[in-house]
C-alpha cells in the first residue's frame, strides 16, 4: 500500500516555503553581480532545495526547529535601500555603540559603508570579489561538518552581499571590527549576508557581529572564520532583531594548530532565530570556546545547533549555553562533538544549562558526543530547571525581596556565559541587553 | 527582645518543634546545644522565614513584632540575620556586586539612601580586614570555591555589614580549625555591643570558649529541656547528650 502511495506522489512535492523561495529566486537572479563559477554554486543551492525540500521536523537535525514551517511566510530578498534610509539607518543603531571599533555597516543586508581598515587588515566587499573571482573565495566552505546544511544553502543561493576581511600574518588587529548589520522597513525582507574573515598565522582579531532593526526581517547571515596556525579570533553576536523578525545565522571556524577562537552568542531579540556553529580542527593543539546566552519569553523559539568537529590530535574545546524561557516560549540546543580517530588527547566539555521560569515554558536539549578514537576526556552535560529554592531564600534571608533575588540569580545564571566575553566593552554591552531583557521578561 | 512561645513546627508531616519557648534579652548571648536532630536548624530556619516548614503553633516576637506574619526579607529588613551553617554558592555573582546589592536593599527598606561607591568600599574594606578577607576573595563569585573556613568569614562580614538586631549563628564552628574559629569568634564578639542579640547554636562546647555566652540553653526533641549559664555548657561536655535524649523520649 506505502509503495502505491507513494508512487503517485510527485517526485519532488513542493510545500509553500519552497515554492515561495523558488520563485524570488528567479526574480533574483537577473540582478546577480557573480561570474560563472558563483553562478554555478547559486544554482546548485537551490536546486538542492527543490530536489529535497526545507528540513522539517521529520529530518533529525531540525527536529525541534521546523525551517519549512518558519519559512512558509518567505519574504523577497530586500532592495538595495537609498541613500537617505542608509544614512538614518546607521545613524540610529545602537547597539555597541559605545565600542571604539571600525564599522563595517549593512542596512537590509546590502554593504553601505566601511571604515578604514586598520594596519594588517583588509576588508574587501564580497560584491568585487565575485566580479573578481577573488583567491579568497577558495576558503569559503572550509568546513565539510557544515556542508549540505540548509541555511548555508540558502545562504548560497540568496547570497546579496558581504565582505572579505584578511588579516596579515602576525598582524594584531589594532582596533575591534563592528559587523552593524540593521534592518529597516515596513514589510518583512530577507536578507542573506556572507562574511569571510581569513586571520593568517600568528595574527589576532577582535569582531563583533550586530543585528538589530525596526522591522519583522528574515535574515540569513553566514560568517566563515579561517585560522592560520597561532591565530586568535574573538568573536561576539548580538541578535537584537526587532519583534518578529526571523534571525537565520550561521558561524564556522577552520582552526589552524594551536590557534585560539572564542565566540559568544546572545539571543535578545528576534521571534524566531537558529543559531548554527560549525567548528573544524585543522591542526593540532587548537583551543575554541563557544558560548551562548538566550533570553526568551512569548510565544518565542530559539534554537541553538553546534557540530564541533575534532580531526586531529590535542585539540581542545569549551562550550556553554545558557536559556531562560519565560511564558510560552521554546529553546532548543543541539550540541555534537565528533572525535576522529587520528585525534587523540583531544579535551573536549559541553553543558547547556536552561532554567524555565514560567509554567509553560519548553526547552529542548540535545547533547550528543561521538567518540572514535580512545585517548580522550570528553564530557557533556544538560540541565533543565527551575531556579534554586534554597538560592532563593539565602538572598531574601539578606533582605533582597523575590522579584530582586530571582533577578540577581538570573544574571548570575546568564553571567557566566557573558563572561567568557574578553573585551570589557563588549562584555558590559551584552550584560546590559540580557539584563533588560531579563526584567522586561512576561 | 526576642521571645519565642510555644513554637510549633512540622516538616512533612513531622513534628521538629514541640512547642518551644526562649526568650533573648538585649544584649544577652543565648547559646542553644543539643544533640543532632533535636531542632536546632529547624529553629535557625523558621525564625529567618524558610517556606518549607509549617507553623502549627506558637510566635516569634521581635520587640513585640509578631515576625511569623513576614516574609524571609521582611524579617533580614527588620534586622533578623541568618549565618548559614552551610553558606550557597551563587556562581555568577561578584561578592563586592551582593554585597552591595543587600546592603542597600536594606537601607531603602528603611528609607535610607544607598551607600555611594567610595562609602561602601570604605566599609567594606573596613570590616573584611577584621575578617582577615582579603581583596582576591571579594573580587571572587560569592562563596564559589571559598574554603569552609572562607565561607563562615563572609557569612559574619555580611552580619557586620548589615548591622542586624538579631544574630543567628547556626553551627558557625562547624568545618573551622582553631585559626578560622578565632577569627570568625572575634568578629562575632566584636558585634556584641550591649544591645544586639544572638543566638548561638552550636553541637560543641568548643565554639563558646571563644563567643562565651550569657546564658545556655539545652535543645532535645523540639524543645528547651534546661538553661543555664555558662557553665552549662562546660557540664554538657563532660557528660555528653546521653541524658537529654532519653529524658524527653
Amino acid at each position: 500500500m506505502s509503495t502505491e502511495a507513494a508512487s503517485t506522489l510527485p517526485a519532488a512535492r513542493l510545500f509553500p516555503a519552497e515554492e515561495r523561495l523558488v520563485e524570488h529566486f528567479r526574480n533574483l537572479k537577473p540582478d546577480l553581480p557573480d561570474d560563472e563559477s558563483g553562478r554555478l554554486r547559486r544554482d546548485a543551492a537551490i536546486a538542492r532545495i527543490e530536489r529535497d525540500g526545507l528540513p522539517n521536523r521529520r529530518v533529525e537535525e531540525w527536529k525541534y526547529t521546523d525551517l519549512r514551517t518558519l519559512l512558509r511566510e518567505a519574504a523577497a530578498p530586500a532592495p538595495r535601500p537609498d541613500a537617505r534610509v542608509a544614512e538614518t539607518a546607521r545613524a540610529d543603531a545602537r547597539v555597541l555603540a559605545e565600542l571604539e571599533a571600525v564599522r563595517i555597516d549593512f542596512v537590509n543586508g546590502h554593504l553601505v559603508a566601511a571604515g578604514d581598515a586598520p594596519a594588517g587588515v583588509t576588508i574587501l566587499p564580497l560584491a568585487r570579489a565575485l566580479e573578481e573571482s577573488h583567491p579568497a573565495l577558495a576558503d569559503f566552505d572550509a568546513v565539510e561538518v557544515a556542508r549540505g546544511n540548509a541555511l548555508i544553502d540558502l545562504n548560497t543561493a540568496f547570497l546579496g552581499d558581504g565582505v572579505i576581511v584578511h588579516v596579515s600574518a602576525g598582524r594584531q588587529a589594532g582596533a575591534p571590527l563592528h559587523l552593524r548589520l540593521v534592518n529597516r522597513g515596513e514589510a518583512p525582507f530577507a536578507t542573506a549576508v556572507r562574511v569571510l574573515v581569513i586571520v593568517e598565522k600568528g595574527a589576532a582579531l577582535t569582531i563583533a557581529e550586530s543585528h538589530e532593526g525596526d522591522v519583522a526581517a528574515q535574515p540569513n547571515t553566514l560568517v566563515e572564520f579561517v585560522l592560520g596556525d597561532g591565530a586568535k579570533v574573538e568573536h561576539v553576536r548580538i541578535n537584537a532583531e526587532a519583534a518578529g523578525a526571523l534571525a537565520l545565522s550561521t558561524v564556522t571556524a577552520m582552526l589552524g594548530a594551536e590557534s585560539n577562537f572564542r565566540s559568544v552568542n546572545l539571543v535578545a531579540g528576534g521571534s524566531a532565530s537558529r543559531h548554527q556553529v560549525f567548528l573544524a580542527y585543522g591542526g593540532e593543539n587548537a583551543h575554541a570556546t563557544v558560548a551562548g546566552v538566550t533570553v526568551i519569553s512569548g510565544e518565542e523559539h530559539a534554537d541553538t545547533t553546534l557540530v564541533v568537529d575534532h580531526a586531529v590530535p590535542g585539540g581542545e574545546s569549551r562550550e556553554l549555553f545558557k536559556t531562560v524561557i519565560d511564558g510560552d516560549a521554546t529553546g532548543v540546543f543541539q550540541g555534537k562533538i565528533i572525535v576522529r580517530q587520528d585525534a587523540q588527547k583531544t579535551d573536549g566539555r559541553m553543558m547547556s544549562a536552561a532554567l524555565l521560569v514560567s509554567p509553560g515554558a519548553t526547552m529542548n536539549n540535545k547533547p550528543e558526543l561521538e567518540i572514535w578514537a580512545d585517548d580522550v576526556q570528553c564530557a557533556h552535560g544538560a540541565t533543565c530547571g527551575e531556579l534554586d529554592e534554597e538560592l532563593l531564600f539565602y538572598l531574601k534571608a539578606r533582605g533582597l525581596p523575590q522579584a530582586e533575588a530571582a533577578a540577581l540569580l538570573l544574571q548570575a545564571f546568564v553571567g557566566e556565559a557573558l563572561e567568557l566575553v574578553s573585551d570589557e566593552t563588549m562584555r558590559e554591552a551584552m550584560n546590559a541587553l540580557a539584563v533588560k531583557r531579563l526584567e522586561n521578561r512576561s | 527582645m526576642i521571645e519565642i512561645k510555644n513554637l510549633v513546627v512540622e516538616i512533612e508531616g513531622n513534628r521538629i518543634l514541640n512547642g518551644l519557648d526562649l526568650t533573648v534579652n538585649d544584649g544577652e548571648v543565648a547559646a542553644i546545644m543539643g544533640p543532632n536532630g533535636s531542632g536546632k536548624s529547624t529553629l535557625s530556619y523558621v525564625i529567618a522565614g524558610k517556606e518549607d516548614y509549617e507553623v502549627l503553633d506558637g510566635e516569634i516576637l521581635l520587640d513585640g513584632q509578631n515576625i511569623l506574619e513576614l516574609e524571609a526579607n521582611e524579617r533580614a529588613q527588620s534586622g533578623v540575620f541568618l549565618a548559614f551553617q552551610y553558606p550557597l554558592e551563587i556562581p555568577g555573582v561578584a561578592t563586592m556586586s551582593f554585597l552591595k546589592a543587600i546592603l542597600n536593599a536594606q537601607l531603602k527598606a528603611r528609607g535610607e539612601a544607598e551607600l555611594s561607591t567610595p562609602d561602601f568600599l570604605r566599609r567594606v574594606r573596613g570590616a573584611a580586614d577584621k575578617l582577615q578577607i582579603d581583596q582576591d576573595m571579594l573580587k571572587r563569585a560569592l562563596n564559589v570555591g571559598f574554603s569552609g573556613g572562607e565561607k563562615k568569614r563572609m557569612e559574619i562580614l555580611q552580619m557586620a555589614l548589615l548591622e542586624p538586631r538579631f544574630c543567628i549563628l547556626d553551627e558557625t564552628d562547624s568545618g573551622l580549625d582553631i585559626d578560622a574559629l578565632r577569627i570568625v569568634s572575634e568578629g562575632v564578639n566584636a558585634l556584641r555591643d550591649g544591645k544586639r542579640s544572638f543566638l548561638v547554636i552550636t553541637h560543641y562546647q568548643r565554639l563558646l570558649n571563644h563567643i562565651v555566652p550569657d546564658t545556655v540553653h539545652v535543645m532535645s526533641k523540639g524543645r528547651i529541656v534546661r538553661s543555664g549559664g555558662k557553665e552549662l555548657a562546660l557540664e554538657l561536655e563532660a557528660s555528653g547528650y546521653a541524658d537529654y535524649e532519653t529524658e524527653a523520649a
